[in-house]
């Protein structure tokens, strides 16, 4: 933020410092020509593989267009979101992705913070190692990362069963193909990525002032009491950031879901998550018209959901010296 | 856990300060030692089961853990497998089995084959088989072979390299102009080129896949390089914060000298921002390394073409009974992104640290 506003502050300045006039007005124009030409790529990028096509989304949305007979193709209204209204697969993917959010996401925060706080220790030998390790596995390719878990949650040569089963668990749950167990596999696997998180929370901590544990300790409060009202309310800005990626991020979960079955959706369509329901009626069933409705009601999710984070911010953020975005 | 640990100490009575910091040490990094076992185990899997035979993969009886595999004696150009078979006198001897029924079992003594052949009473299948360790080293090969490594590597590689060009030049140029122009609606750009973070790329694709195959882009990597020649909110915002950093005095130094913004750019700005660059050219290269939504949707029916994400992907699905194959094919796909990343971790994490939280 101060960085921000200190742009904005240093270009004023010799603007201002120079007559108003002609001579003002000549380098007005040439900071915008140089400007809009330096972004233009983006502006060109955004016009033809964002706006463009998300428009385009819409109109393809009142169709019934087809990839394999594009010659067909008919408007056919609204059509396409009553189906969705009546199609079964569109809740349960809506109840798997919910479903996952709700599990993953406080896990994700947990454990981050755990590993934030464990890695921000003074007490810890080693820091530099442990985060570095710690981060590692986000630089796993999510592939690989699939085909690992789905070895170690094998029922049969898997480490995660072997390791119950010397706990004396009795009857250890077949991970892969439960619907229920496959849930907790995947916020497993999904934990392995929490590099950046741990990351961002931690120069959270960092950047809370040490005067602040000093005062409170003298007014007696113990350590969970600093954490709980101290750390956590200054790092509610780097909180928000990822609460909103991870909710937008649990729409478009794909890859895991994919690897782990296969594609299938399986067992019992418990990996059918929304975007992956999209993907099978796009491109495996090729009702690309379907297929743009189904887009288009996820974007307006996370338009919605983006508007009801920002909305909820000035209530819980806490932004130093009350900057806002 | 620093208050954690704080606190541990705090009541106790008979410790000095010195002892209670060192508990303290004791604790916390005991306490992260153990969740970084269980954290990295999954690795450890990975490992030891891309070196497994396979038939050491489909024997429930195999020591689960490190690769073994059965002894066996030569006997007259025969393998025999060696069991472990209980003696009358209450002690059980290794003896390698010449013919086995379910009733009764011909054993000779590989210590003393000329002792002869002698008979045991009973269900051989009860009997436990000797295990050695025996790590497959040549499964890697076997991997690399059998996946087609080379291919799959060729792909990535182009993927990655010419999108990361593209990727952080043009991300370069549009920080720029962000960072150091003004001009009526930036703020109104900026803020639209921030929000496109949370667009799923679900909600574009279908009229871009439309596009694609219909300027017969489908099955080639065009699709997977080309829109990332367009920048991308995540490079700018880090590069564009970074700029901000670099005081304008040496610009307009340079431009009294008679330097347009182009040159400033090339000659001033760029040669400071090596650690930022060098953060973007590393998020790309993983992204792309990474990468499976978009590879699959364009290049499915094209294994040629197909990147290690993809590859390793169908071949888990079509090769599952082979999984210390498919381990080892794992351990390959993730070793080169982990090796860079320890090799420049330090400027990786502080950009995500810049990207993530200096907003």
């Amino acid at each position: 933020m101060a960085v921000k506003d200190q742009s904005s502050a240093a270009a004023a300045a010799p603007a201002a410092a120079v007559k108003p006039g002609r001579r003002a007005q000549t380098k007005q124009q040439e900071q915008t020509r140089w400007g809009l030409l330096f972004i233009s790529p983006w502006i060109i990028g955004f016009l033809v593989f964002q706006l463009l096509p998300i428009l385009a989304t819409l109109v393809f949305s009142f169709t019934n267009y087809n990839p394999v007979q594009p010659e067909n193709v008919q408007f056919i209204g609204a059509q396409n979101y009553v189906t969705m209204l009546t199609d079964s697969k569109v809740w349960k993917s809506l109840q798997v992705t919910i479903t996952y959010a709700l599990i993953a996401i406080p896990a994700s925060f947990l454990f981050g913070l755990l590993l934030a706080s464990l890695v921000n220790s003074i007490f810890l030998v080693g820091t530099g190692g442990f985060r570095t390790l710690f981060y590692a596995t986000s630089m796993i390719p999510v592939v690989a990362a699939g085909v690992i878990w789905a070895g170690v949650a094998n029922t049969q040569t898997g480490w995660i069963n072997l390791f119950l089963s010397a706990l004396g668990v009795a009857n250890p749950p077949d991970w892969l193909n439960s619907t229920v167990w496959i849930y907790p596999l995947l916020v497993m696997i999904g934990l392995w990525g929490l590099g950046n998180l741990m990351l961002t929370l931690l120069a959270g901590m960092q950047g809370v002032p040490t005067e602040m544990y000093e005062a409170a300790m003298i007014d007696g409060a113990g350590g969970m009491r600093r954490f709980r009202s101290i750390t956590i309310p200054l790092i509610t800005p780097v909180i928000f950031y990822n609460l909103t990626l991870m909710i937008i991020g649990a729409f478009k979960y794909f890859d895991l879901a994919y690897v782990l079955k296969n594609g299938t959706g399986g067992p019992e369509n418990a990996t059918l998550f929304y975007a992956l329901n999209f993907y099978k009626n796009s491109f495996e069933y090729n009702l690309m018209g379907y297929g743009s409705a189904l887009a288009w009601v996820l974007f307006l999710i996370t338009l919605a959901l983006t508007a009801i984070l920002f909305w909820s911010q000035s209530r819980w953020v806490y932004y130093a010296g009350d900057k806002r975005r | 856990m620093t208050s954690a640990a704080t606190t541990t100490g705090t009541k106790s009575s008979g410790l000095s300060n010195k002892q209670r910091n060192l508990l303290s040490k004791v604790m916390v990094t005991g306490v992260a030692f153990l969740i970084l076992l269980l954290f990295l185990a999954p690795l450890g899997y990975m490992f030891t089961t891309a070196i497994k035979s396979d038939t050491q993969m489909s024997d429930p009886n195999a020591p689960p853990f490190w690769p073994h595999s059965k002894v066996t004696f030569n006997y007259n150009g025969q393998e025999l497998e060696i069991l472990q078979v209980p003696m009358p006198n209450g002690s059980t001897q290794e003896l390698a089995a010449l013919q086995k029924t379910r009733t009764q079992t011909t054993f000779i003594d590989p210590q003393n084959p000329e002792a002869g052949e002698f008979v045991w009473e009973g269900n051989w299948r009860t009997l436990e088989a000797v295990y050695v360790p025996d790590a497959q080293w040549q499964n890697f090969q076997k991997a690399w072979t059998d996946l087609n490594f080379p291919l799959l590597f060729r792909n990535t590689l182009i993927i990655a390299i010419f999108g990361t060009f593209g990727a952080v030049a043009s991300s370069v140029f549009v920080a720029y102009g962000f960072a150091r122009f003004d001009f009526k609606g930036k703020n109104v750009l900026f803020t639209i080129l921030i929000a496109t973070i949370v667009l799923p790329i679900q909600a574009t694709l279908v009229p871009t896949f439309i596009l694609f195959s219909t300027i017969g882009w489908t099955n080639t990597f065009l699709p997977l390089i080309v829109p990332h020649y367009f920048a991308n909110a995540y490079n700018v915002f880090l590069l564009r914060q970074y700029f901000l950093q670099i005081p304008r005095d040496l610009d307009e130094a340079a431009a009294i000298d008679g330097a347009n913004p182009l040159r400033i750019f090339w000659s001033v700005i760029l040669p400071q921002s090596v650690p930022a660059l060098t953060a973007v050219i590393l998020f790309h290269f993983f992204f792309a390394w990474n990468d499976f939504f978009a590879p699959l949707i364009y290049l499915v029916s094209k294994p040629e073409l197909w990147p290690l994400s993809v590859g390793l992907q169908k071949f888990n699905a079509l090769y599952g009974r082979q999984p210390n194959l498919i381990q080892a094919g794992a351990l390959i796909t993730l070793a080169l992104p982990v090796v860079i990343f320890f090799l420049a971790q330090r400027v990786f994490m502080r950009g995500i640290v810049f990207s993530g939280v200096e907003k």
